[in-house]
């Protein structure tokens, strides 16, 4: 026999408990059994972590952890260094992109990547997108601009900067740079775009800016970020990756992971014990 | 229980110690309160009963002061994981205390308009359910100054003797008004008292949810131990 008024009056825990978010999507990216070597170290040991498609990735950790190192296999960008070698399986749509033999420029133009810092090229706006383009497709004159216009509308600076596409790169604040960097990105229609620390480098507003971008992008790309700041892994990730020491510690959904993580290791270090 | 690392801003970990340090000041103020009104119920001490009315106020102001502290931590910390858990977990028992706080102040009311009246049967078993309920408030509270989930979840699997205490008194308390009408009055005032005392009970049991919640950061099951059925008895008229 019970109460049903006792049990109506006392407040649900439910509404507290850690929203896991949305199901997670298939996986874009498998990686399976992954160590990386900058010669004889290792830097990254057994990772195993999916990659759903067209959602976000966050990956955080304590510098040196390997999240970078990921990021850098990801695209094969280790490969411009000798000494440098990834073993195991990076599986992209189920093809293995760390074998031998892997076109590597026609994989650079499926996964692409955001650094840190602003790189424009010291061009014009419009030759920083199309310069890009031009290494992949043959494109008309109208076609082009056409390519230009719908990269910068995609990375919301097009009204900024459509009065000026031929003035340089350079002379554009730093929030606008980046976003420029987006948009030469996405202008060879990558399917996985990899952000390294996107916003370390700007301020709050340019910051929300690129977040917001992120969340917009993720409806046709599948995004990986790397981050030092976990609030920002906390609002554009659907999943977050805790590394340390070379090691995958916890992946879960974002909600998760900020409210109740697994792993005391994971625990201490977004909470700052860490060390 | 696990100890966790100091934080690396000692700040911050001073204030999460202060948090849980008005936590427990706040429960011990609760507590109490509660003895204290039935004290002034069991020994008809109106002076007793007065001053527990007049002392909520205390408690109403140290919710005030805890969910200030816990936006103010929220706003400056931004905390995540078990820090974050703590904080709301402080905001909900905090809020939790201080209905235990009206329910104490509504019990000492209650015996002041009690004392004015004949005394009805032995009230051994509202000292019985105040003991009880003590037990589990302060159970609870000890519970999250220690993260000691284990306590916790002893005080949420212990509200079964409350609802049976609570049960015979409202057996109890509908045979005396139905022995005499004059009784009504006194025993209606009781049966209040009584269930005050086993809402006091519940929020105890809600406290210990919320711990294991705070340091576990999953949920007990839905379904607890209970042992209310006051809400099915019906009691008969001899003949």
């Amino acid at each position: 026999m019970s109460d049903q008024a006792t049990t109506s009056a006392r407040p649900s825990l439910g509404t507290m408990q850690a929203r896991s978010g949305a199901a997670l999507n298939e996986a874009k990216l498998a990686i399976r059994n992954l160590d990386f070597f900058y010669g004889a170290h290792k830097a990254l040991k057994g990772i195993g972590l999916d990659i759903p498609a067209r959602q976000v990735t966050g990956m955080i950790g304590p510098s040196g952890c390997g999240k970078s190192t990921l990021l850098r296999v990801l695209n094969r960008m280790y490969s411009l260094y000798p000494g440098q070698r990834a073993e195991g399986q990076v599986l992209l749509d189920g093809e293995n992109i760390i074998e031998e033999g892997v076109d590597l420029n026609a994989l650079r133009s499926k996964v692409g990547m955001v650094f840190q810092k602003p790189t424009p090229f010291p061009m014009t706006i419009y030759e920083n997108i199309a310069f890009g383009v031009r290494l992949h497709e043959q494109l008309s004159k109208a076609q082009m601009d056409e390519r230009v216009e719908w990269a910068l509308t995609r990375a919301a600076l097009w009204s900024e900067a459509k009065d000026r596409l031929n003035t340089s790169a350079m002379g554009m604040s730093g929030g606008q740079q980046q976003r420029l960097c987006i948009a030469r990105t996405i202008a060879v229609r990558p399917e996985v775009i990899l952000f390294d620390e996107p916003t370390s480098a700007l301020d709050p507003i340019s910051t929300l800016k690129i977040e917001e971008l992120i969340d917009e992008l993720k409806r046709d790309f599948t995004i990986a970020i790397v981050t030092h700041n976990m609030q920002q892994a906390a609002r554009c990730a659907d999943q977050v990756a805790f590394f340390y020491l070379g090691e995958l510690i916890e992946v879960a959904p974002a909600g998760q992971l900020f409210t109740a993580p697994k792993h005391p290791k994971t625990q201490e270090y977004i909470t700052g014990r860490f060390g | 229980m696990e100890q966790m690392a100091e934080h690396t801003v000692r700040s911050y970990a001073e204030e999460l110690r202060r948090l849980r340090d008005m936590i427990a000041r706040m429960g011990g103020l609760a507590e109490r309160q509660v003895a204290d009104a039935v004290a002034s119920l069991i020994r008809r001490d109106t002076d007793l009963a007065t001053e527990v009315v007049g002392r909520d106020a205390a408690i109403d102001a140290l919710e005030r002061e805890i969910e200030n502290f816990c936006i103010r931590i929220l706003a400056l910390r931004q905390p995540v994981g078990q820090d974050l858990r703590l904080v709301i977990a402080c905001l909900k028992i905090s809020h939790g205390i201080e209905r235990i706080g009206d329910y104490a102040r509504n019990a000492a009311k209650r015996s002041i308009v009690l004392a004015q009246q004949p005394a009805i049967g032995s009230l051994n078993g509202f000292n019985r359910m105040a003991v009880l309920v003590q037990e589990n408030l302060k159970g609870a509270i000890d519970a999250l100054v220690n993260d000691d989930v284990a306590r916790a979840d002893e005080v949420w699997e212990a509200d079964e003797p409350v609802d049976q205490v609570y049960n015979g008194i409202f057996r109890e308390m509908l045979t005396f008004m139905m022995e005499d009408p004059r009784n009504i009055t006194a025993a209606t005032h009781l049966l209040f008292v009584a269930k005050n005392l086993e809402r006091i009970g519940d929020h105890a049991t809600n406290i210990a949810e919320t711990v294991h919640y705070a340091v576990r950061g999953e949920n007990l099951p839905d379904e607890r131990p209970k042992g209310d059925g006051s809400a099915y008895a019906v009691v008969r008229p001899p003949g």
